[in-house]
């Protein structure tokens, strides 16, 4: 036998079953004549088998919805540029620019008074969510006067926001799944300015894609969901970026859409 | 990659993350970011190699991600249904407390490597790759959270600043 001194990795590869066969036999040897460390291998044994035990159930829970869903690459929607049947149809319907001179803040005070302030102790820094849907209430019902800028001058509206929000933002193209943009607007956010752009399907159904830049300290999320009375609100953190999808269509077809919404942000 | 290659993984890569965390939300949070991020650079996997090793090591980077930035309080509003844990007996139940809440107290990265070996049977190079760094560091670290972790579970504090845990 070579005997070399036993290490402390030896007896954590002794634990681990790690250890050459060989070696093996040195330890318990070593083990033999040690009680003390004898008794610390032992610990380590048992504490591994209670950590295994500890966590065992979890392995048997019913996999959540959105964890199974993500077994399959989440479905990118082709934005096909060949493809956009509702572009040329849906132009007509577009709504004339307009300044639209709101309270804004009134309304989201009247909104936050009357259907958060129970729940939310810092009322005045909203989250995302929250912030997003107010904006989609406020605004998605107005019906001549829905954005500030209209989608017929989308390259001012593009470097307007740009601009005011200090860094590049510009809608992106939903109208191969349906969605025509109608324009866009700025708003107060909780500490500067957001952008809000507006889009409706053939229905008329509108949607808002809210964009703040106001999430420096923030860390990336994964797809959220959350609903704010009957506005259904998918939102992700993007670096800087927080985005939230806004509509009061059920949550599968908002899926849909925030994954083409994610999809072009991505690969801009 | 292979959806019902992934679906394998997914119960592992949950086990994982809410010994990691401790908290069911957050660690199935963890997870969904890991297997976004997967999809998202699903053309980097090679075929042939672990899947489960290279998702731990997406998690991995996830976290370090994460740590680095402070943490946010985001609402989520998960439709999951809260689990009532059933364990058996007043007695286990305070055991299971303990070993968790003393998990709690190791250092993240002592943890991360106590979990890989004691959860996943991974072996010391292949944890050190998942978290690429060398193996020395995979040994000490073992070594470290392991003995920490006794003595945790024995009533005795490794540092005089930590709580002893009952």
């Amino acid at each position: 036998m070579s005997k070399l001194p036993i290490t402390e990795a030896d007896l954590q590869a002794y634990v681990d079953a790690e250890l050459p066969e060989a070696r093996c036999g040195e330890v318990d040897e070593y083990l033999a004549a040690h009680p003390e460390e004898y008794e610390r291998v032992r610990a380590y044994q048992t504490q591994k088998q209670a950590l295994k035990a500890l966590f065992r159930p979890v392995l048997d829970e019913p996999l959540p919805e959105r964890l199974q869903a993500l077994a399959s690459p989440p479905s990118p929607v082709a934005v096909d540029p060949q493809k956009r049947p509702f572009l040329a149809h849906w132009s007509l319907h577009r709504i004339a620019a307009g300044l639209l001179v709101a309270l804004v803040s009134g309304v989201a005070g009247w909104l936050g008074h009357a259907q958060y302030q129970a729940s939310d102790k810092q009322a005045q820094l909203m989250p995302l969510p929250r912030q997003a849907a107010v904006a989609h209430v406020v605004f998605s019902p107005d019906v001549r006067r829905p954005v500030e800028v209209s989608a017929d001058q989308e390259d001012q509206l593009v470097a307007w926001l740009s601009k005011r929000l200090g860094t590049p933002v510009r809608p992106p193209k939903l109208a191969a799944i349906g969605y025509e943009l109608i324009g866009g607007r700025l708003l107060p956010g909780n500490s500067g300015p957001v952008a809000q752009f507006m889009y409706h399907d053939a229905s008329g159904q509108r949607l808002t894609l809210y964009v703040t830049t106001e999430n420096a300290a923030n860390r990336d999320t994964g797809f959220r969901f959350a609903k704010e009375g009957p506005v259904n609100v998918f939102y992700w953190i993007d670096g800087k970026f927080g985005y939230a999808l806004s509509a009061g269509i059920d949550k599968s077809e908002l899926a849909r859409v925030a994954t083409a919404v994610y999809d072009q942000l991505e690969h801009k | 990659m292979d959806s019902a290659a992934i679906l394998a993984e997914i119960p592992r890569l949950r086990r994982y993350a809410r010994a990691m965390l401790g908290d069911r939300a957050a660690a199935d949070d963890l997870v969904q970011d890991t297997l976004e991020r997967a999809w998202a650079r699903c053309a980097l996997w090679r075929a042939g190699s672990d899947l489960g090793a290279w998702l731990f090591s997406i998690m991995h980077n996830l976290r370090v991600d994460q740590l680095r930035r402070p943490a946010m309080s985001t609402h989520s509003l998960d439709e999951d249904d809260f689990e009532v844990p059933t364990r058996a007996t007043q007695t286990d139940r305070l055991e299971v407390r303990d070993l968790e809440s003393a998990l709690r107290q190791l250092p993240d990265e002592q943890r991360e490597v106590l979990l890989l070996v004691a959860l996943e049977d991974l072996g010391y190079a292949e944890i050190a790759s998942t978290l690429g760094i060398p193996v020395g560091t995979v040994m000490s670290r073992l070594a470290r959270g392991r003995e920490r972790l006794r003595l945790l579970m024995d009533g005795r504090p490794p540092g005089a600043n930590l709580r002893v845990v009952r």
